[in-house]
């Protein structure tokens, strides 16, 4: 049987299954953690590290969407502490790609956008690393452009989890680090692919697209992901 | 009163900031009345002048030219703004930073099937090779974002600037904005 703990987020007394994790429980009550990677109805993974928190008793900060709550827990979610690295972190994720917020498919409606200006990012401190990667538009409906790609992996856990087709995948190391159609392939030559979308949907910023957008033009539709996994989960 | 000295230029950019801040309209007559606009692509002036108070720099520091410009604008200025996200975050100017000048340049003049094809290399300005945003050439005060920043925010934030205070620009506007 699941036990119900107690535990006190940001000095509010909260409540929540053992099974749960800090970010679930923080969101039940109210609370936003700022974060990239972590979508309902997908398996946690804690790659981006924006939802970082400082729990008592911890030194190092930990993922809010893959630590399991736990009885008398005092969870920190908005020290400054934790703004400076949030706000850090999303400077190295400009840093590391090409975005070009004024040119972008989702200008207006990003997550990654939304963020810097939620955490008060007006400029990236560090140099950009201006990387040459190659944009995939194999495909004929949608399209790839890892110049946006924040390496949250939605993509990749969606196809393989939801769809059950797992033509997304992580490639490489560190700073070298890109997600592949099937072996590397374009994507247009998938013998996996079903042309479904959900990869596109969830990605978080214009790194997945639909052809035929021009700037600002497309809205991400994730809300799809919580209602399919609860029904799954009921096994209806 | 003594009016503040107030200059804009632009470097690498497409003036858009420039014609967004003439979009505040009707303001623009009050903020005559409490600023002289000492040095700008609307005036007739050619040398920057010795001391100015506030400084809007449009554009990304992308020539050799740019490379000059902004420093001794930066070493008249009191406050610098980056205005607009070609200042601010290199933009659309530095997207070519990934394949260098020197490609571009072959693609744009050599390439194409022209009669006597040549680079331009007289009065030109000599492109650098990486398109930079303001602040990793001089030290930047303060930051607007925006493609462009709307008139509303210009004039907010100039108007916090005159009446000596910093602009809070968070949720004002946005890069891409």
């Amino acid at each position: 049987m699941t036990r119900v703990v107690t535990l006190k987020i940001d000095d509010i007394d909260a409540t929540g299954r053992e099974d749960e994790t800090v970010l679930e429980v923080a969101l039940e009550h109210g609370i936003q953690i700022p974060r990239l990677c972590a979508l309902e109805g997908l398996t946690p993974v804690g790659a981006c590290r924006l939802c970082l928190v400082e729990i008592e008793g911890t030194g190092r900060l930990l993922p809010a969407c893959t630590t399991r709550v736990a009885e008398g827990m005092v969870v920190k979610t908005n020290s400054e502490r934790l703004r400076k690295y949030r706000r850090m972190t999303i400077e190295m994720l400009f840093a590391e790609g090409n975005h070009v917020c004024s040119v972008c498919v989702v200008n207006g409606r990003c997550e990654l956008q939304d963020l810097a200006v939620r955490l008060g990012v007006d400029h990236i401190r560090i140099p950009y690393l201006y990387p040459k990667r190659a944009v995939d538009a194999s495909h004929e409906r949608f399209a790839l452009d890892p110049n946006r790609c924040v390496l949250c992996t939605r993509c990749v856990r969606v196809c393989g989890e939801i769809e059950g087709a797992h033509t997304w995948d992580l490639m490489s190391r560190g700073i070298d680090s890109a997600v592949i159609t099937d072996l590397h392939t374009p994507w247009g030559e998938s013998d996996t692919c079903t042309t479904c979308g959900k990869c596109v949907q969830v990605c978080p910023t214009g790194a997945l697209f639909e052809k035929g957008m021009a700037v600002g033009e497309m809205t991400k539709r994730a809300s799809f992901l919580a209602t399919l996994a609860a029904s799954r989960e009921d096994g209806r | 009163m003594t009016r503040t000295k107030i200059a804009t230029v632009w470097l690498d950019g497409c003036s858009g900031c420039h014609m967004s801040f003439l979009d505040i309209d009707g303001a623009l007559l009050d903020l005559a009345d409490r600023i002289d606009l000492v040095y700008s692509p609307l005036v007739d002036r050619k040398d920057f002048p010795d001391s100015v108070d506030i400084t809007l720099v449009e554009g990304a520091v992308s020539s050799e030219d740019d490379l000059a410009k902004i420093r001794k604008v930066r070493a008249h200025t009191r406050t610098l703004v980056a205005f607009g996200d070609c200042a601010v975050t290199g933009n659309v100017p530095a997207l070519r930073n990934s394949v260098g000048a020197e490609s571009v340049l072959r693609r744009v003049y050599l390439e194409p099937d022209l009669h006597a094809p040549q680079v331009p290399n007289l009065v030109v300005p000599a492109l650098l090779n990486v398109v930079k945003p303001v602040h990793a050439v001089v030290p930047v005060d303060v930051f607007i974002p925006g493609c462009p920043p709307s008139a509303k925010t210009i004039l907010y934030a100039l108007t916090e600037l005159l009446d000596g205070r910093m602009p809070d620009l968070s949720n004002r506007t946005r890069f891409g904005a």
